[in-house]
């Protein structure tokens, strides 16, 4: 890469940080934590609190609209909307979480490999990179969940095995960008092994733009996991997942318009958070990290 | 780009595209249990099928052969064009895919024009004033366009502008206004991405020598804006569509399911539920070709737009 693509990068990279100028990003960034915090003491206290039981149908109350004992009214089968809706968050949040997990190890080590080995290693797995990312995400992982079978454990993995590409990408172009530097070199002149030398001097340094990348990432699986549950392939009823509930309510559109738009508010609530959150993680890093993020 | 990095490029781009429909062929092999026994369940209205007819059908359909046997033949057919044909119908997929590829065409371009005319008026209102309220309104809009799953905000759509207003049809996809709700709800998560960018580049470009330069010459602000500095700032932008085209069609998938409109994402998805295997592989190898075609263009108009960008490749 030429200097003068490098320093264009630099100043997008600059210019993108003033995009929350004015509004402050500490400031959205604040309440994107405060987003996430809250949705985390729900999902954690609110089934226990809550006088319903997420399952439990009472027919004669069907479809009631909200109200001081139903907040988001009831469902079809006269199940609490918010009791629902907070069980849920359990869900979306711990999918969230384990799927950013998976595909953050698995990218990571496969980029440190890659970066570290160079050669043929390197060669073979960007293509397979590259073949990954040739697919728009959620195709590939609709095909994938789909031929394993419908369940929101097939889901998570065909999520998993999508979307680890990335941060093998910006794992590699870091330890590309570290390997020749001194303390690296310092440590292979010293006889530091490859193996130590990987865990010990180059993973340390990737750490916080991986971080950053599996903050701003959460958000896109949160969107995944609901889509592909929307469209049937995730959780099936009457798991209170918010994508497979928002499904079953397009069928009540004209009589009861908070069935789809509670589970939307919440998944647009949650993912909001983790995105304000990214963001203002991202202006941390340092430009040279930045620039690297900038080239996903 | 010289004649070397092209060269380089197109053999990425080919060795991308074998692995593409390596792993397109390759996906059917993950599937639970037996792909005969399950499609001839299926076929048969859910009776067991007898262990001939299984035996039957894998030679007709040559799954008994090695996985790269099986690849290979297919690979020759899809080269000549031929995708197979359904499981079901016995339709080629090739023809089902040509019948409902203008609908999502058709889609996608509406989408991204919606997707244009919110966000290039929206990233110009914002540069011009850093910090107003039409600023702030933009930012704001643009952060919760981001976060919104498309699906609902279709649905909100059909509230209330189907429902309650009764401006347009639910679904279908017949006329124009069968379009403008799918377009509006794709385009508008786009818009939400491409209008922060119009911002970051027009915010680029006006603190360039020839903008001051063509103030100082007194010359009016909405020309310096439209004519000067919106020529240079689109060139990122363009870049930006061309990627969007991932959105495009992971959204067009589900957007097609919301308003029950025939085109390529809801003939993928009701041929993943049907275990339509041919289908399924005809459908996520076009959608792999395209995008990394698309890609692939856009890399080299990026290129020609602005000479000054270097296509150097690996960043090593």
């Amino acid at each position: 890469m030429s200097d003068r693509a490098a320093n264009r990068r630099k100043r997008q990279a600059d210019k993108r940080q003033g995009w929350t100028d004015g509004l402050t990003a500490d400031r959205l960034g604040q309440f994107g934590i405060g987003v996430v915090l809250t949705l985390l003491v729900l999902a954690a206290l609110g089934p226990v609190v809550s006088p319903y039981d997420p399952a439990e149908q009472d027919l004669s109350n069907r479809l009631e609209s909200p109200s001081l004992s139903h907040p988001f009214g009831t469902d079809q089968l006269g199940r609490d909307v918010l009791t629902r809706l907070l069980h849920g968050a359990r869900f979306s949040l711990g999918i969230a979480v384990a799927v950013t997990t998976v595909r953050l190890l698995v990218g990571t080590a496969v980029g440190l490999v890659a970066g570290y080995a160079g050669g043929w290693v390197d060669e073979a797995l960007m293509r397979l990179v590259d073949t990954l990312l040739a697919f728009p995400g959620i195709v590939l992982a609709l095909v994938i969940a789909g031929i394993l079978g419908p369940s929101l454990v097939n889901v998570m993995l065909a999520l998993a095995v999508v979307g680890w590409a990335s941060y093998a990408r910006l794992v590699r172009s870091s330890v590309l960008s570290l390997r020749e530097r001194e303390f690296v070199t310092t440590a292979r002149l010293l006889g530091r092994s490859r193996m130590h030398i990987a865990t010990r001097h180059l993973l340390p340094n990737v750490v916080a733009p991986v971080v950053v990348l599996a903050t701003l990432d959460i958000g896109s699986v949160i969107l995944g996991t609901a889509g592909l549950s929307f469209l049937g392939l995730g959780a099936q009823p009457p798991t209170p997942e918010w994508g497979t509930m928002l499904a079953s309510g397009r069928n009540y559109l004209r009589q009861a318009w908070w069935l789809v738009n509670a589970p939307g508010l919440c998944i647009m609530v949650t993912v909001l958070g983790f995105n304000l959150l990214g963001d203002s993680l991202r202006d941390m890093l340092s430009p040279t990290q930045t620039a690297q993020m900038e080239e996903l | 780009m010289n004649g070397q990095e092209l060269c380089k490029r197109l053999l990425t781009m080919a060795i991308v595209l074998l692995g593409v429909s390596l792993l397109t062929y390759g996906l059917i092999f993950i599937t639970p249990g037996d792909p005969a026994r399950t499609i001839l369940t299926q076929q048969m209205g859910g009776q067991i099928p007898s262990q001939e007819a299984v035996e039957q059908f894998r030679a007709e359909n040559g799954l008994d052969d090695p996985f790269l046997v099986q690849y290979a033949h297919w690979m020759g057919d899809v080269l000549q064009g031929d995708l197979g044909h359904s499981y079901y119908n016995d339709r080629s997929v090739s023809e089902m895919i040509i019948q409902r590829l203008p609908n999502t065409i058709v889609l996608a371009v509406a989408s991204i024009f919606v997707a244009l005319v919110i966000a290039i008026p929206a990233g110009i209102a914002s540069a011009r004033n850093p910090g107003s309220q039409a600023d702030y309104a933009a930012q704001i809009g643009s952060l919760i366009g981001v976060s919104m799953p498309n699906f609902w905000l279709g649905y909100l759509l059909i509230i209330v502008c189907s429902l309650r207003l009764n401006l347009f049809p639910v679904a279908g996809a017949a006329g124009l206004e069968h379009l403008i709700l799918p377009s509006l709800t794709l385009g508008s998560g786009m818009a939400a991405v491409i209008a922060r960018l119009v911002r970051t580049a027009m915010l680029d470009v006006l603190d360039d020598a020839y903008i001051q330069a063509a103030r100082a010459k007194g010359l009016r602000e909405r020309i310096i804006i439209y004519k000067h500095a919106l020529r240079n700032a689109l060139v990122p932008v363009v870049t930006i569509i061309g990627l969007q085209l991932s959105y495009v069609l992971n959204g067009a998938v589900v957007i097609e399911v919301v308003f029950q409109r025939p085109g390529l994402g809801t003939l993928l998805v009701d041929a993943i539920f049907a275990r339509d295997y041919p289908v399924v592989q005809g459908v996520t190898l076009l959608i792999g070709v395209i995008f990394v075609l698309m890609n692939f263009a856009v890399d080299l108009t990026y290129s020609r737009l602005d000479p000054r960008i270097d296509l150097g490749g690996d960043p090593t």
